[in-house]
């Protein structure tokens, strides 16, 4: 009977799932889609508890006050800058989860084939996960080098590494037991499969692999829903998968690559596009406050670099400014600037910027020749016109914001070195191009201080 | 038979979640994402069992660390959300 309430708590808990992640999709309606969506959890939570199988509750009930804890104090103090990297830690922590809930299950009785199977499943899918976002999570905060690593043998080794896991995997599930030396083959080499998936991926290409661990993660606690035979686990974990997926795919859109394409070049490792020459123009901060005091129409394209500036703020205080000067003021961003879908929305947002003036590439590309100045902040790739003209180039194909193509555009950079992929930008050379050195904050401040 | 049904609801769910993300504007990217992956910890429902079974000392364990992990994922993955869409704000709303 207990039994049976707990089934029909899942249903509501997956009806719960399926509206708030259906609300997460409108501006209007998220933050109430997200609550209905841990009303959902909560009621999972409370059915899970009342479990036949659990005899004792100190473990539990230890277990969730730390994680609550530390759960509730990390999204408390993260800056919204580091936001990338919280995600990936707990994209990890979700995989570790289900690696070990998974795992635990092999030291129950019942050992059928199709239990050992998707105990394994969820053990590789959690460590490469786990071991995945880890990585990403070192490469995005800068504790290693956030460039592709590449190696030669490359591919010979990962193949060694697919078929040894196949082969453990086959091992285990011949003779089934929780202390096989296999199961600890297949958990080491499910780790280091995830080290190897994501240290050939530049930190460029980031959103990718953000997104694509996130659908892992989902998929991970799907295969623990089958080794342990629970509904919901199996129900949520799709939804998350697919959710991945999706945002996946939109990321690969926007970089005109398929995934493949992501997971295994090691970008810009073969091609070399043409170099350029011509001559940069410098501008001050005094000459670019009497531009923008003329301006009619000024677009902001931030980038990653205005997330390491921690420019956010003071942008949105100039943008104010123009605003009060009469002057049409817009942020264009595009699908993969920064390091994870939406990074430059989310940091806009927090500086208070409506998202009514948040506009998508395919939204201000048809009308950039009407704006009178394009301000780039820490953006490289996503406004090089290498990506539209020079199909030598390592980027040619990629949809970029034609910047060029506006009356004038300022560039904020710290120095003339390239862009993450290591590419060549011919904007900086445009003729209508004003490159204003220096940290992108220290200079809108300049700016601002013109205004005042 | 129990295999088939897994798999049905298996198939269905992966559908539904295509259906429903299909069309989401870039500026949710971030919070969707994050949201998702409170969903994922999920999986806590199912670490209850293994560490409160004491079937042996590795399976509570490991449950138990699942449990940990599995919280962080829940509690921080929803806060957080809350804290970057209390962000969001319509121009009518707004500041301004």
């Amino acid at each position: 009977m207990l039994e049976f309430v707990a089934n029909m708590a899942y249903v509501v808990s997956a009806i719960l799932f399926i509206f708030g992640l259906k609300m997460l999709g409108h501006p209007g309606t998220a933050r109430r889609g997200n609550m209905l969506s841990s009303l959902g959890m909560l009621i999972a939570i409370v059915a899970g508890l009342t479990h036949h199988g659990i005899v004792t509750y100190e473990w539990i009930l230890a277990g969730m006050v730390v994680g609550g804890v530390i759960g509730a104090v990390a999204a408390r103090l993260i800056a919204m800058t580091r936001m990338p990297e919280l995600v990936a830690l707990f994209n990890g922590f979700g995989g570790t989860a289900s690696l070990m809930v998974g795992w635990a299950t092999l030291y129950g009785a019942d050992l059928s084939t199709f239990t050992v199977v998707t105990v394994l499943l969820s053990i590789l899918i959690g460590g490469v996960t786990f071991s995945g976002s880890l990585i990403a999570y070192a490469k995005l905060s800068e504790v290693i080098d956030g460039k592709p690593v590449i190696f030669t043998g490359q591919r010979v080794f990962n193949s060694l590494l697919l078929i040894a896991l196949v082969g453990s995997g086959v091992m285990l599930t011949m003779a089934p037991a929780a202390d096989s030396p296999w199961l600890y083959a297949v958990l080491g080499l499910s780790l280091l499969l995830g080290v190897m998936a994501v240290i050939p991926i530049g930190g460029a290409d980031m959103p990718v692999v953000i997104s694509l661990l996130n659908s892992y993660s989902g998929l991970a606690a799907c295969a623990a829903g089958f080794a342990i035979n629970n509904n919901i686990l199996i129900v949520a974990g799709s939804l998350v998968g697919a959710s991945g997926m999706i945002l996946t795919n939109i990321m690969c859109k926007a970089m005109n690559r398929s995934l493949a394409n992501v997971l295994f070049s090691g970008f810009g490792a073969v091609k070399q596009g043409k170099t350029i020459e011509g001559e940069i123009n410098p501008i001050s901060a005094d000459d670019a406050y009497y531009v923008l005091e003329a301006a009619r129409s000024v677009c902001f394209v931030p980038g990653y670099g205005m997330a390491v500036a921690q420019a956010q703020h003071v942008v949105k205080e100039l943008g104010e400014l123009l605003e009060e000067n009469d002057v049409e003021v817009t942020y264009a961003i595009h699908p993969v600037a920064g390091r994870m879908p939406g990074h430059m929305n989310v940091l806009l947002a927090e500086a208070d910027v409506p998202y009514e003036q948040l506009m998508e590439m395919d939204e201000i590309n048809p009308r950039i020749d009407q704006v009178d100045v394009a301000i780039v902040i820490g953006a490289n790739d996503v406004v090089n016109p290498s990506a539209r003209d020079d199909p030598d180039s390592p980027i040619y194909g990629m949809p970029i914001i034609n910047v060029d193509k506006a009356q004038t555009v300022f560039v904020l950079k710290r120095s003339m070195a390239s862009g993450f992929a290591g590419v060549d930008n011919p904007l900086f050379f445009g003729e209508n191009t004003r490159m204003l050195f220096g940290d992108a904050k220290a200079s809108i401040s300049q700016v601002i201080t013109q205004f005042n | 038979m129990e295999v088939v049904f897994l798999t049905f609801i298996l198939v269905l769910a992966i559908f539904l979640g295509f259906e429903l993300i299909a069309k989401v504007p870039a500026t949710l990217h971030t919070p969707l994402m994050s949201g998702a992956n409170a969903i994922s910890g999920i999986t806590l429902a199912g670490a209850f069992i293994s560490a409160g079974a004491a079937d042996s000392h590795m399976a509570t364990i490991l449950g138990t660390a699942a449990v940990v992990f599995a919280s962080i994922n829940v509690v921080g993955g929803y806060l957080v959300t809350d804290r970057m869409l209390s962000m969001f704000k319509s121009k009518s709303r707004g500041s301004r």
